[in-house]
């Protein structure tokens, strides 16, 4: 069974909430006692049918409130998908939020209201999709019940749609006219629209090729801890441990360590109990190397001739999440792949806005929910690629020095 | 999905794509085999432990002293042993801790100093009964009193005595609708306190363990793993675990719906009627407060099986003390509870 993670993106009232709830519901992961829970709320508030939304509805402020606030997660399976939802709300910090629930997302869910069409929100949550580089974008028009289920009404939502994904970076995007609240190919294909002839939503999410969507290209092990086990038993061990970010390991392979361009040669690769044959993304792994190199917590090991990208000055699509605006002169912390640097802002070019894609070059700040491109000058060489190359060695997190909160999430250009 | 390489090998059975069948639960997928035809996939267990691996190992760089809550409950048991794959052919490089509430079923606490002996690592006890005696924490009162809350106060002491900078514990998301909405770095601060509405954002897989002194991260590796998914690692890795999650026959008495063991700290009412049945365990508490549900399943392969048909979640089914409120995880979380 493979895995599936998805984030989901919608404005108010777009019947997001419900959507997820009738995944959950007719997919079995909503249980007795939480759907009783659901009903004794929903007939407290006088509501008329039971309210699906409340399912994803966490925290006590969010019930009263009626609003989602953070991003939540939820787990449903099917035999042939294990599926893990991001759920964010689209109205309060979307920025924080949609770009935290895409960070990981193999596909994103936008949500349109087949009588609104595409609003600004719609723009805004396909635009953040692309800048995460989601590789799969699914656009749901929704409450087709409400428009007679009428052909055109989809037909025209999805011609505009495709015309502004044409100026995003979308990989791969479909279009699947359904109602959450009846259900039309949700989980079945609806007798309400026989003129769609595509999947239903599940169907497609069962389906969507997603094996491609890694980099099996680029080798890249950032080395997180390293094994000694210093015993009697094993008096010589000696392993590198981390998460493939990228391309495949083999024993024998050449391989060099940055940042002290060493070469050596795989000598085994071990998970727990032995050695196995090769290492792709996304396995956490220990290397054994046959020479006895200098390697710590930070390094990275490639191939002599696949090198990342090695220096001090970034540039990069920079999304900040706090209300204390960035600017250039201020120092943060920064953590790329396994490593912990000190970042100073030298330049914002200019912000993007996520509704019109237009570039503001008069911009000397980055306020709260903003994204914009930004060089930085860290004190120690990253080694790193291009986050339209590697999601994992192309990416960083910025932290205020004062509070250590997460303010900033940046995605790296490279040469490509 | 042992070390040996059963990545490399496409050995899935391909499940039945039918329509009418889609949503026939997943229990014939073991887990274990690489969905799909094309070379380089992991199954989704692999997928996940090789995510929780990798929290993991970044908490043992990066932090000065952590430590892993271990109750002997499964899943203390799997982080565990997820802790002991993250390190082999090393040693699990921190202590493990267990918040002990003087009420546990003794074959969890015979299991856990014997696990934790077997794994070689170092056992800590923090008793709530000495925070009772100590005047630290209050005994409710009534009859047949739950400990579940006076917990808190004191993993928050050890916690301080101990200068834990990292606290691992075994929660997942898919357990309760508060913890939906927790970070894989939870950040507590001075008190201890979670703050729900104002969580660090968490991308990609960089994680921020930054903190001042006094403050503290807890750490969820377990975050994405779902009931079913433990049950099916424990049945394919052949983890070891307390005897009474497996069918045997216990004096049960009901009470709020839930069948609760006749024991030294839970007494059956004038009306409640005490009678013998097998029964196993869904989630191992405080004997106060944990129900058993019936059941014949004498392995964690039946337990899957169980599990993927059950339409009670295991809270739902079996813990007194979610059942207080709507909101009753959420309030326990923002104290400092696990």
């Amino acid at each position: 069974m493979e895995l599936l993670r998805l984030a989901t993106a919608g404005s108010v009232d777009d019947g997001k909430s419900t959507l997820i709830g009738r995944l959950l519901y007719d997919s079995k992961a909503i249980f007795e006692d939480q759907l009783e829970a659901v009903e004794r709320v929903s007939r407290q508030r006088g509501d008329e049918y039971t309210d699906l939304a409340l399912l994803t509805d966490g925290l006590r402020a969010e019930r009263e409130q009626g609003i989602t606030i953070d991003v939540a997660y939820r787990y449903f399976a099917t035999p042939a998908r294990k599926f893990i939802i991001a759920d964010t709300p689209g109205h309060i910090q979307y920025t924080r939020n949609m770009v935290t629930g895409n960070s990981t997302a193999d596909l994103t869910i936008v949500l349109v209201d087949a009588r609104k069409g595409i609003v600004e929100q719609t723009r805004r949550h396909a635009f953040l999709a692309s800048l995460l580089r989601v590789p799969h974008l699914l656009l749901c028009v929704n409450k087709m019940d409400l428009v007679g289920y009428d052909r055109e009404v989809f037909e025209s939502i999805r011609e505009e749609f495709a015309a502004f994904a044409s100026r995003l970076d979308v990989g791969d995007l479909s279009f699947i006219p359904i109602s959450a609240l009846q259900g039309d190919n949700v989980v079945q294909r609806s007798v309400n629209m026989p003129w769609y002839e595509g999947a239903s939503l599940l169907h497609h999410l069962e389906q969507v090729y997603i094996s491609s969507d890694r980099n099996l290209i680029d080798p890249r092990l950032p080395v997180q801890w390293v094994i000694r086990p210093q015993a009697t038993s094993q008096p010589d061990y000696r392993g590198y441990a981390g998460r493939v970010a990228g391309g495949v390991f083999k024993p024998g392979d050449e391989v060099m360590v940055l940042p002290s361009g060493l070469t050596t040669t795989v000598a085994a690769i071990d998970m727990f109990g032995g050695p196995i044959e090769e290492a792709f993304p996304p396995m956490s792994v220990t290397v054994r190397l046959t020479d006895d190199v200098d390697v710590s917590r930070g390094d990275l090991l490639c191939r002599p001739m696949n090198q990342p990208t090695v220096g001090q000055d970034l540039d990069a699509m920079v999304a900040w999440m706090t209300e204390r605006p960035l600017r250039p002169g201020d120092f943060l912390a920064l953590k790329h792949t396994t490593r912990w640097v000190r970042a100073m802002v030298r330049d914002i070019h200019y912000r993007l806005d996520v509704n019109s894609l237009h570039r503001d070059e008069s911009v000397t700040s980055l306020d709260l929910n903003d994204v914009g491109r930004v060089s930085l000058r860290v004190t120690q060489p990253l080694f790193y690629d291009s986050y339209r190359r590697n999601r994992q060695t192309g990416s960083f997190v910025l932290a205020a020095e004062d509070t250590n909160v997460t303010v900033g999430a940046g995605m790296l250009h490279g040469p490509d | 999905m042992g070390g040996q390489s059963p990545h490399l090998v496409n050995q899935c059975t391909t499940s039945s794509q039918g329509a009418g069948q889609r949503l026939d639960l997943p229990v014939m997928d073991r887990g274990r085999g690489i969905a799909g035809s094309g070379q380089y996939q992991l199954s989704q267990l692999q997928n996940i432990e090789a995510q929780s691996i990798h929290i993991i190992r970044e908490v043992a760089a990066e932090f000065e002293r952590p430590v892993l809550l271990f109750s002997g409950g499964k899943d203390s048991v799997v982080m565990l042993h997820l802790a002991r794959k993250a390190f082999w052919p090393g040693r699990i490089p921190f202590p493990v801790m267990h918040i002990d509430t003087g009420h546990n079923f003794p074959e969890v606490l015979e299991f856990r100093d014997r696990f934790a002996e077997d794994l070689g690592v170092n056992l800590m006890v923090a008793s709530v009964q000495e925070s009772i005696d100590s005047g630290r924490a209050t005994e409710e009162s009534g009859p047949d009193p739950s400990r579940n809350r006076l917990q808190t106060r004191t993993l928050l002491d050890a916690i301080t005595e101990h200068r834990f900078d990292a606290v691992f514990g075994g929660a997942r998301r898919d357990e309760e609708k508060a913890r939906a909405k927790e970070r894989v770095y939870s950040f507590r601060d001075e008190f201890g306190q979670w703050d729900p509405k104002n969580q660090r954002p968490e991308l990609w897989s960089l994680y921020n363990g930054r903190h001042r002194a006094g403050e503290h991260i807890r750490v969820f590796p377990l975050s994405d793993w779902t009931e079913l998914d433990i049950w099916q690692y424990i049945a394919d890795e052949a983890v070891d675990l307390p005897s009474i999650y497996y069918s045997h026959r216990r004096q049960v008495f009901r009470r709020d719906g839930m069948l609760l063991s006749v024991g030294p700290y839970v007494t059956p009412r004038d009306e409640e009627e005490v009678f013998e049945v097998s029964v196993r365990y869904r989630t191992v508490g405080d004997m106060t407060v944990t129900g058993a549900v019936e059941s014949s399943s004498t392995s964690a392969e039946d337990i899957v099986l169980e599990v993927a048909a059950s339409r009670l979640t295991e809270r739902g089914a079996t813990r007194a003390d979610d059942r207080v409120s709507e909101a009753s995880m959420e309030d326990r979380k923002r104290e400092g509870y696990f």
